[in-house]
């Protein structure tokens, strides 16, 4: 028999598996296999990246007015001196505070909308479904007094936010009904629906974008006229809209049965149930998903460049091919790179730390 | 007032309160209207086609196209039809959308699995990879490699080469071509024959190590005779086969592949792209099978790489399968972004300049989404089996 | 200081089947085992219990190396643990281990399951490996579900096959990480008469639970752990009806209450 009633005081562990010394023998030095490729992976990096850094921030030139402010290293002038351009396209210069005005709200909305708690989110998420986009039509279009200023001087990060803003808050709704649809107990409007949707899923992008710009002017009457962003959007969101209702659709698979039940029980017919019970539900449960596809969206916008719009990488692209910047074409497509990487990868930060706080809120 | 207070008599039976027939008669208004909408489409298109002097049907095909294309896998020239460009266009959708899937998915489990390495640069640096690729618009990358990097390369003059046999230049990447003389084929003969007996090898030691418990050095073995064999018969047949070296010959490069600088860039760029989506399906794959299978294994008396072969690898490729599956689906359609440099792959060569040379809009396009919608039917189809077969295997 | 080589029949260290030596082990900062001494002798079966953070698995998990511990030495059979591949492939072919969650392989079917390390690591040929995989399905009385998968079964018969699993490897000790936590309460029996054969048939077993019947039917000894030490070992009669420490009584009154 063996009693133990002096409890042994925790020591502090040995100094090899502590500190930053312990965590390098564990992580990066565990055994001989793990040490070489620490070191071979180290000294690649080393290689690699030492010329970009010195590239890129040590012998870069960054302000001035053309090219010859440059001289060696990377020559961030050619962006500086077009920054403005890169931001609003054509946009008549002394409108810009238009646009201004729609990134402000636009930032204002973000910052009220995607903290978990800020007050009154609810007439946050009402203002940004009717007056911003309202106002944002008349500021950017005109109308109202305002003078018009026609959709071909739009272009630049405007004209991206504007397809992927746009895209995505009218593919939502047409998300949402596909997705009943295709869960719909009626086998016509079942099979429409599943049609609709496959058939976006299945084909490029690309195609649809040319379907929007060659096909769709011979869908209607002659004298129905669209403007090329018109018919681009037309087409972006009907991609989007399938790929929507997949989402939301995941999101509704996920709603127990029960809660059905309970609705049916409580004697809500099927619009009722649907808006009180089942999609409060479903939604907030794929707000992580509506992001994902948000950011999906956000990076195919580019293609728009193909059918002759505008948008940040087209208007990059374009002043590559200005004959006082030739040469600077690395220049230019890291920097758009960079500013489309920084709104994808930041977005796709919010939706892990939003799925996060959904799977803890479903456990808890 | 005092009928409020009781029950209400029953209602009559309206028709339009019997959900059944309710159902009905919103499937018919929904047809007729969606039919009605298809009808007044037609109708705009086809007196909007003749206003602008438009024949629809599909003659055009075989009409001669009357432009060259810079890439083919058969033989093409202007003279040849409409409907020849679409199989050209098509040949070299599917040459780079195997090309990509292949390289994507060597790339993609490599960088997967690092990410999951103990080794905390090695995953830092594969996660590094994974958030840089996937965050920038493909079509951007398709461009960077193709403006900013192949476009500034030397001339063939000044080509970068690597041991004089492989060089690169703003006109391409040239590499060796083998030159099959007379008994050549008993090269291909050999290669044939490794590989049988090679199968018949690994069935044979399959079989025994389940009979007799004692295993067999398969690989080595393997890679012996399937190196071994062909070289033999090489020696045998008097080296029948020669590597044509590309050689600057005035301004360019003669002899060997030349692989046009389009197809590289579009080729690096859907790699990079595409591997670092497949490398977060191999690390949730591997990640989705329990950390107890692997200490279940290991208490068994498993070694690291049999319980990699034996247990996790089976169990990951479950999970990995069915998104790979739909990120292949996403190269073969992202490939169509080629018409941004200029690869003449199917959108370029057929929605592209076929488009514009006929008019026939509406044809085109149709058939342009038709096969791309083919292949994802067929990959889903696919995939459909496969998950059933799974299901099935597991209860 | 505590030892428990105080025992008279442990004169000759040759029956010690399991040793441990002022073992310790950290995650990070924390101290979770702290100065462990334990000889197991050869046939000996013993129960290890106590409150969840108490190091009792981690005790069990290091035997087999499924955690590497930073001080003390462990001496399997006269084999050192070292950091030698070759030595942990060796205890473990001689180490059976149970899980709480069963971890059988979902790929694989029950006789599968059983034949993959005798076939892989003892190269046994199959018709043998499936030959002795089926005495021991038969032995934990579920034979008839050889070809099933774990999917198919229930919690009670997937544990058995777990020990039968782990018996197919012919192991010299078999450790219990408690292997009836997970099961719904009418399973529980199945699984512990099965646990009672072979003891009795004088399999060596270490076994952490809570099952205080199983302790008093089959335990030489049962240790209590708290605070990543041992703070009691005694015969099961003795241990529950005349607990020492305070922590023990504290302990048992709190599991035995209901």
């Amino acid at each position: 028999m063996i009693v133990n009633e002096n409890p042994v005081a925790a020591r502090p562990a040995p100094a090899s598996n502590r500190g930053i010394w312990g965590w390098m023998r564990q992580k990066l030095f565990s055994s001989p296999a793990n040490t070489v490729l620490t070191v071979v992976t180290g000294w690649l990096l080393y290689i690699g990246l030492t010329p970009v850094i010195s590239w890129s921030f040590i012998e870069a030139d960054w302000f001035g007015s053309d090219r010859s402010a440059c001289d060696g290293g990377a020559c961030w002038v050619f962006i500086t001196a077009r920054i403005e351009q890169f931001i609003y396209g054509f946009y008549p210069e002394d409108l810009r505070w238009r646009v201004d005005l729609v990134f402000l709200q636009t930032g204002l909305l973000l910052l009220w909308l995607m903290p978990q708690s800020m007050p009154g989110k609810k007439w946050g998420v009402i203002y940004a479904l009717s007056i911003f986009p309202i106002s944002s039509f008349f500021l950017l279009s005109g109308g109202l007094g305002l003078e018009m200023v026609d959709t071909h001087k739009w272009g630049g990060l405007m004209l991206t936010l504007v397809l992927a803003l746009v895209g995505i808050v009218a593919a939502l709704p047409f998300g949402v009904l596909l997705a009943l649809g295709r869960r719909s107990e009626m086998p016509v409007i079942r099979f429409f629906c599943t049609t609709f949707i496959e058939v976006w899923r299945g084909v490029p992008l690309i195609t649809v974008l040319f379907m929007a710009s060659v096909m769709l002017p011979l869908f209607v009457p002659e004298e129905v006229v669209f403007d090329k962003l018109v018919r681009a959007l037309i087409g972006i969101v009907m991609f989007q809209s399938a790929y929507m209702a997949e989402v939301v659709r995941g999101g509704l698979q996920a709603i127990p049965r029960g809660q059905y039940e309970a609705a049916a029980a409580m004697g809500l017919g099927y619009w009722k149930m649907m808006r009180l019970v089942i999609l409060p539900q479903a939604l907030k449960m794929v707000i992580p998903g509506i992001v994902n596809t948000f950011i999906a969206l956000f990076k195919d916008t580019s293609l728009v460049l193909i059918i002759g719009l505008f948008d940040l990488l087209a208007i990059v692209q374009a002043g590559l091919a200005d004959p006082k910047w030739l040469g600077f074409a690395i220049e230019g497509y890291v920097f758009a790179g960079f500013v489309f990487w920084f709104f994808c990868f930041s977005m796709s930060r919010y939706s892990q730390s939003l799925e996060k706080r959904l799977n803890t809120g479903h456990k808890a | 007032m005092q009928e409020k207070h009781t029950m209400p008599a029953p209602a009559r039976h309206y028709f339009w309160n019997d959900p059944d027939k309710r159902a009905l008669v919103f499937q018919i208004i929904v047809t007729v209207a969606i039919l009605g909408l298809a009808f007044v489409v037609v109708e705009n298109t086809l007196s909007n086609l003749e206003k602008r002097g438009i024949t629809t049907g599909f003659d055009f095909l075989s009409q001669e196209s009357g432009f060259g294309i810079i890439q083919s896998l058969v033989e093409y020239d202007e003279t040849h039809s409409f409907g020849k460009t679409f199989i050209v266009g098509l040949l070299n959708t599917i040459l780079v959308s195997v090309l990509g899937i292949i390289l994507a998915t060597v790339v993609g489990f490599l960088v997967g699995v690092g990410r999951l390495s103990n080794n905390w640069l090695v995953a830092r640096v594969c996660g590094a990879y994974v958030e840089i690729f996937r965050n920038i618009p493909l079509l951007l990358q398709i461009l960077f490699w193709y403006f900013a990097v192949l476009r500034t390369l030397p001339s063939p003059r000044q080509s970068l080469d690597l041991y004089d046999t492989f060089f690169l230049n703003i006109r391409g990447l040239y590499i060796p071509a083998p030159i099959f003389q007379e008994g050549a084929i008993w090269i291909g003969v050999a290669l044939l024959l490794a590989i049988a007996s090679v199968w018949v090898i690994k069935r044979w030691a399959e079989q025994r190590q389940l009979a007799s418990g004692k295993t067999f050095p398969v690989f080595y073995t393997a890679a012996v005779i399937v190196i071994g064999l062909p070289l033999l018969a090489w020696f045998m047949t008097g080296q029948p086969v020669h590597w044509e070296v590309p050689a600057l010959k005035g301004f360019n490069f003669r002899g060997g592949y030349a692989v046009i600088p389009e197809l590289c860039a579009l080729l690096i760029a859907l790699t990079l792209y595409t591997a670092s989506y497949i490398a977060e399906n191999v690390r949730s794959g591997i990640e989705a099978v329990n950390k107890g299978q692997t200490e279940a294994a290991f208490a068994l008396g498993l070694p690291k790489s049999r319980t990699m072969q034996l247990v996790i690898i089976p169990q990951a490729m479950r999970v990995i399968i069915p998104p790979l599956a739909s990120q292949y689906m996403n190269l073969i359609k992202n490939s169509s972004l080629a018409t941004a440099v200029g690869y003449p792959d199917l959108v370029a060569v057929f929605a592209g300049t076929t488009l514009n040379q006929t008019g026939q809009a509406v044809e085109i396009i149709l058939i342009t989404m038709s096969v791309y919608l083919l292949m994802s039917l067929l990959v889903s189809l696919l995939m459909n089996m496969f998950n059933k077969k799974m299901a099935l295997a597991e209860r | 200081m505590m030892t428990s080589v105080n025992n008279a029949e442990m004169a000759g260290s040759d029956s010690a089947m399991i040793e441990l030596r002022k073992l310790n082990k950290w995650y990070g900062d924390f101290h979770v085992l702290r100065d462990i001494d334990l000889t197991v002798r050869k046939g000996e079966r013993i129960v290890i219990c106590g409150p969840s953070g108490s190091g009792k698995s981690t005790m069990i998990r290091c035997i087999n190396r499924l955690e590497e511990h930073q001080q003390g030495d462990i001496i399997i059979n006269g084999r050192e643990m070292t950091n030698d591949l070759k030595d942990i492939e060796q205890v473990r072919m001689e180490v059976g281990m149970v899980f709480q969650h069963f971890n059988l392989f979902p790929h694989l079917t029950v006789l599968e399951n059983c034949t993959l390390a005798p076939i892989w690591v003892r190269k046994q040929p199959r018709k043998e490996a499936e030959a002795i995989a089926m005495q021991y399905l038969e032995r934990v009385r579920i034979p008839d579900q050889a070809d099933k998968y774990p999917g198919q079964l229930s919690g009670g018969q997937q544990q058995r096959v777990a020990i039968a699993r782990s018996l197919c490897m012919n192991p010299q000790v078999m450790l219990f990480d408690e292997p009836t936590s997970a099961l719904d309460p009418e399973m529980i029996k199945e699984v512990l008469d099965v646990m009672v054969e072979l003891a009795n048939e004088g399999m060596t077993m270490l076994c952490v639970t809570h099952e205080m019947g199983f302790a008093k039917t089959v335990a030489d000894r049962v240790i209590f752990m708290d605070e990543g030490q041992i703070v009691e070992e005694n015969e099961p009669e003795s241990f529950f009806n005349n607990p020492q420490s305070e922590r023990t009584k504290l302990f048992l009154s709190q599991i035995l209450q209901h």
